[in-house]
């Protein structure tokens, strides 16, 4: 506890410093140098924290009858270690890729805000502290995302992210209002002790999340991320995708699982709908993506999906009294929560070296990077696969537990959850599928093929402190692909606190295979499937080269009419075309118009395809309608008379005190 | 302990040994209804040496991945393919990965190959990857469907569970697994590259998806891919026969006599499969690329109304 509280200050001197030391060479050094050494910090109070008993502090600051209290219990341990690593790496990252940055000062002084500012929600332990922690977060990411304001597109994304921020912080105080009570007992503790009704649990839950999910990301609250994700630096994004996110989760998990006590079943119903929905309107979208890190940003909306589909089998099994697969499930969300926070880290880095040396974010203009970024090329590549949730690396571990915890208990009785469960899982294989085929478009059109532009074929590799933030996220992947067990193993206090039951223990076994329930159940030994195969190909190719006769280099063949101009490649649109057909046709209306000149003209012909999102155009624009057409009028009442103006107040008085009355 | 580390060792070689024969025997068998004589059913070990022979010849922008790919993808899939229990369940390392875990093992060899297909940036290599994973994104939920499907009704994702439980015949006919076989048979056709989805008889024209993608490959890379294909198709024949006539199949502590019943029956399942598979891709006709995701769109509802019905049936 007391790392935290001291790091928490030291990140915001570090934000000080960085107002007065940005138009310094040097400040750059000393921000991220700073950030990389407090973040680790964090990452030991984690998992000091995961090991250790509950521990309370209160400081004699905010609200003068409140206090300022903080709590670190094993849950917001682990959320620290997500946060100390996301925010480790990327100042890493950012010690080389911040030499790029054109306006420094716009960047580091919120730098390490944002990451005290999230520090902050994790230990907080009372709604005052949590809401300033959250709306801080809020303000410092938006400042972040402006940063390059200046670009097109960027003013939007920020004005767009602004309106979401503002309410989810409004949804969240509201939730906290309904837990607090008539009596105001706005400490965590005394929201723990009361117990709402039915009615009032329900409200809380669909507020928190409302608050929690437009932050994090989940359908069809998800509008912000696509625009505000890549609009930031992208260490940046790396921090709001990787981490942000996580933090949403956090305060979702806080709420729901903690301070609201026992839920009902269909709670678990409600967000399961919504976590597949996400994930696979998620996968979808970045299918059809040519900006590299909107796609990103896209596939972290999939990914939160994936995430709320453990969380809502996790409240499901806990309001049904099954606390074995609810450790189970919460386990899996977790897991795959911190697996997010490497690979989408890792990918954004990626992304931000890319954009460093060809100066786009569009797919279309790149290809052949591998050649000339090989080190990027092969750090991203592991992220692919990772994301595309393939073994051995850990995407496919917490993916695997996952549809574990689907399987795990058949014999419910409640309609709902009977039909919600199976839907779910096949929502989840879908969105797993799709993710696998994104991945592969998004790799194969970025750094293979043929380059597509003259800055593409000139791209230079990144510089060493990226490269070594890159491959070390990558060498996480892998580690936490075949040792899942002690993760799994990390996250048992979590579970035990916020379920009753925690999942067997996995490292007992020799092997370190991994067996949710029971091994003839189902097991699953990353480390021995990743030594098969590397041993596998280690022979093979011992074999085979001795055998054959060695490689010789030529032309392509491309069936003997190898095409010189690189325009004939498949492109990121033609890639998606097959799936956009089967899918997107439904989905996102998508169309193609193509026009053909007939013989003897000389016009070009040309394609244009429509795409169009759906939850954009049904939910958002009308409502942008609305409050503009509520405005317009609204606005003929700036221009009245004070007789007027005296009149309303008299209305008004009349009409409360008439509904006063009727209440009474 | 050393019996049991031998018959994993003979289930790894049985099975790397015995694709090609299989492949062959497919194609004599489809020869044969054409009425053609066809080649020996040895013809793949022939080509398979003739390739491991010839020097490989690849482009010159080539990159690292398109050279570790095929080694990749064959490594992958031999290693899925020692998983499904074929002679006997409960191999020492048979717990090591579940039928998810194999699925996805498979789902990693297309990873590494749709990439690979792309590299050299030729518009075959991308149309091949592209619509691998169109198909891929059906066909692998319709799989995960069909291992819930099975898995619900077995209690586990293990196959050697599974397989001990289809044995022991308390299962009984149910409409959940006529399903989830519908299903595995339509996907197995899909992943294999098999006549209604894809013909692995032709290059061009017509089909355009594993060929197309596999077009820059020669020498030991081909035949590394040629082998990882025939594999899988073995694997898929062997998964089917293990989930769903997993007769004859030793199931206790390892035992010479009945390991040996065990690779006898296996072996007559696996030449039945063949032949059947033979029949059917003879009397179909190939699909319009367009039309295949119906066909495997059909696979996913089937095993998704599998597990609703075992969801359902369940807890009443």
């Amino acid at each position: 506890m007391t790392e935290v509280v001291s790091i928490v200050p030291a990140l915001f001197v570090l934000a000080l410093a960085g107002v007065l030391t940005a138009r310094l060479p040097a400040g750059r050094v000393l921000i991220y140098g700073g950030s990389l050494v407090l973040c680790a910090g964090l990452l030991l109070a984690g998992f000091d924290a995961l090991t250790s008993p509950v521990q309370h502090l209160r400081l004699p600051l905010g609200l003068p009858w409140i206090g300022t209290n903080l709590r670190l219990d094993a849950l917001s341990g682990f959320f620290l270690i997500i946060l100390g690593l996301g925010g480790g790496g990327a100042s890493l990252f950012a010690l080389g890729y911040g030499r790029h940055e054109h306006h420094p000062e716009r960047v580091l002084p919120f730098f390490p805000a944002f990451l005290a500012a999230m520090a902050i929600v994790l230990v907080a332990d009372d709604a005052f502290t949590f809401l300033f922690g959250w709306e801080l977060m809020s303000l410092t990411s938006w400042a972040l995302v402006m940063a390059h304001h200046g670009e097109a597109g960027n003013a939007r994304a920020g004005f767009v992210y602004l309106i979401m921020a503002t309410f989810s912080g409004l949804a969240l105080l509201l939730a906290f209002g309904m837990l607090a009570g008539p009596l105001g007992g706005y400490a965590f503790d005394s929201m723990r002790a009361a117990h709402p009704g039915m009615g009032t649990a329900a409200v809380i839950l669909v507020v928190a999340l409302i608050g929690a999910g437009s932050k994090a990301g989940l359908v069809p609250l998800h509008v912000w991320l696509p625009l505000a994700h890549p609009a930031a630096p992208s260490h940046v994004s790396a921090l709001m995708s990787g981490v942000m996110t996580k933090i949403a989760v956090y305060g979702f998990i806080r709420i729901v699982f903690d301070l609201l006590g026992p839920n009902q079943w269909w709670a678990g119903t409600v967000v399961l709908a919504l976590g597949g929905i996400t994930a696979v309107l998620g996968v979808l979208h970045a299918l059809m993506e040519r900006d590299i890190k909107r796609l990103l940003a896209y596939s972290t909306v999939e990914n939160i999906g994936i995430v709320f589909i453990g969380l809502g089998l996790a409240l499901a099994f806990r309001a049904t009294g099954f606390q074995a697969g609810a450790a189970l499930a919460l386990t899996a969300a977790l897991f795959h929560a911190l697996n997010h926070t490497v690979f989408k880290s890792l990918l954004f880095f990626g992304a931000g070296a890319v954009l460093n040396a060809t100066g786009a974010r569009d797919m279309e203009t790149m290809g052949g990077l591998i050649h000339r970024m090989p080190r990027t090329s092969f750090a991203f590549l592991a992220g692919c696969v990772a994301i595309a949730g393939l073994p051995p690396l850990n995407g496919f571990a917490s993916e695997w537990l996952t549809l574990q915890a689907i399987l795990v208990h058949p014999e419910m009785s409640e309609w709902g959850l009977k039909l919600m469960i199976p839907v779910d899982g096949a929502a989840l294989a879908l969105a797993a599928a799709l993710a696998a085929a994104c991945f592969v478009r998004a790799f194969g059109i970025v750094f293979l093929g043929r380059p597509r532009s003259e800055a593409a074929a000139q791209a230079r590799e990144t510089d060493s402190w990226s490269a070594t933030a890159m491959l070390g996220f990558a060498a996480l992947c892998l580690l936490a692909g075949i040792f899942p067990g002690v993760a799994i193993d990390a996250i048992a206090p979590v579970a035990r606190g916020l379920t009753g039951a925690r999942m067997p223990e996995q490292l007992t076994d020799a092997w370190m295979t991994i067996a949710p329930v029971a091994a003839s159940r189902s097991s699953y030994n990353g480390l021995l499937v990743f030594g098969f195969v590397t041993a596998s190909i280690l022979l093979t190719v011992a074999v085979v080269h001795r055998l054959s006769r060695g490689v010789r280099r030529g032309p392509a063949w491309d069936c003997g009419f190898p095409d010189p101009t690189t325009a004939s490649q498949y492109s990121g649109a033609s890639f998606a075309q097959p799936l956009r057909r089967v899918f997107a046709t439904v989905v996102f209306q998508a169309g193609e118009t193509v026009t053909m000149p007939p013989p003897g003209d000389n016009r070009p012909a040309s394609i244009v395809r429509r795409i169009r999102d759906p939850i954009w155009d049904t939910l958002y624009l009308p409502l942008g309608r609305g409050v503009g057409w509520v405005a317009d009028r609204a606005n003929k009442m700036q221009f009245l008379t004070i007789r007027r103006y005296l009149g309303f107040v008299f209305g008004a008085l009349v009409v409360l005190l008439m509904a006063l009355t009727i209440w009474q | 302990m050393i019996y049991g580390f031998l018959a994993q060792l003979v289930q790894m070689t049985l099975i790397l040994v015995l694709s090609p024969l299989l492949t062959g025997l497919v194609r004599k068998v489809k020869a044969r209804l054409q009425r053609r004589r066809g080649p020996s059913v040895l013809q793949p070990y022939r080509d398979l040496r003739r390739l491991l022979g010839k020097e490989a010849v690849i482009a010159d922008n080539a990159s690292w991945l398109f050279r570790v790919a095929p080694y990749f993808v064959f490594a992958a899939t031999w290693v899925a393919a020692a998983l499904v229990p074929t002679f006997a369940a409960n191999l020492m390392f048979s717990w090591s990965g579940d039928l998810i875990a194999i699925t996805a093992l498979l789902g990693s060899a297309r990873f590494a190959m749709a990439l690979a297909g792309m590299d050299i940036g030729t518009s075959f290599g991308g149309i091949g990857s592209s619509r691998e994973m169109m198909i891929a994104s059906l066909a692998e939920p319709a799989m995960l469907m069909i291992v819930f499907t099975v898995a619900l009704i077995a209690g586990s994702t293990q196959l050697s569970t599974i397989a001990e439980t289809m044995l022991n015949g308390h299962v009984g006919l149910r409409v959940s697994l006529a399903l989830a076989l519908i299903a595995l048979i339509i996907v197995a056709m899909a992943e294999n590259g098999r006549v209604p989805v894809d013909n692995p008889a032709t290059h061009l024209e017509l089909t355009m998806v594993h060929e197309a993608m596999v077009l820059e490959y020669s020498g030991r890379h081909l035949a590394m891919i040629e082998l990882a294909a025939a594999l899988k198709l073995t694997l898929y024949i062997a998964m089917i026969a293990c989930v769903f006539a997993p007769l004859g199949m030793a199931s206790g502590p390892g035992e010479i006599g009945a390991d040996a019943i065990g690779a006898m029956a296996w072996l007559g399942k696996m030449a039945a499969g063949g032949v059947l598979l033979g029949v059917a891709e003879t009397s179909v006709a190939k699909m319009r690329v367009f039309r295949v995701p119906n066909f495997l769109g059909a696979a996913l509802m089937l095993g998704l109304l599998g597990v609703l019905l075992l969801f359902v049936s369940r807890g009443m």
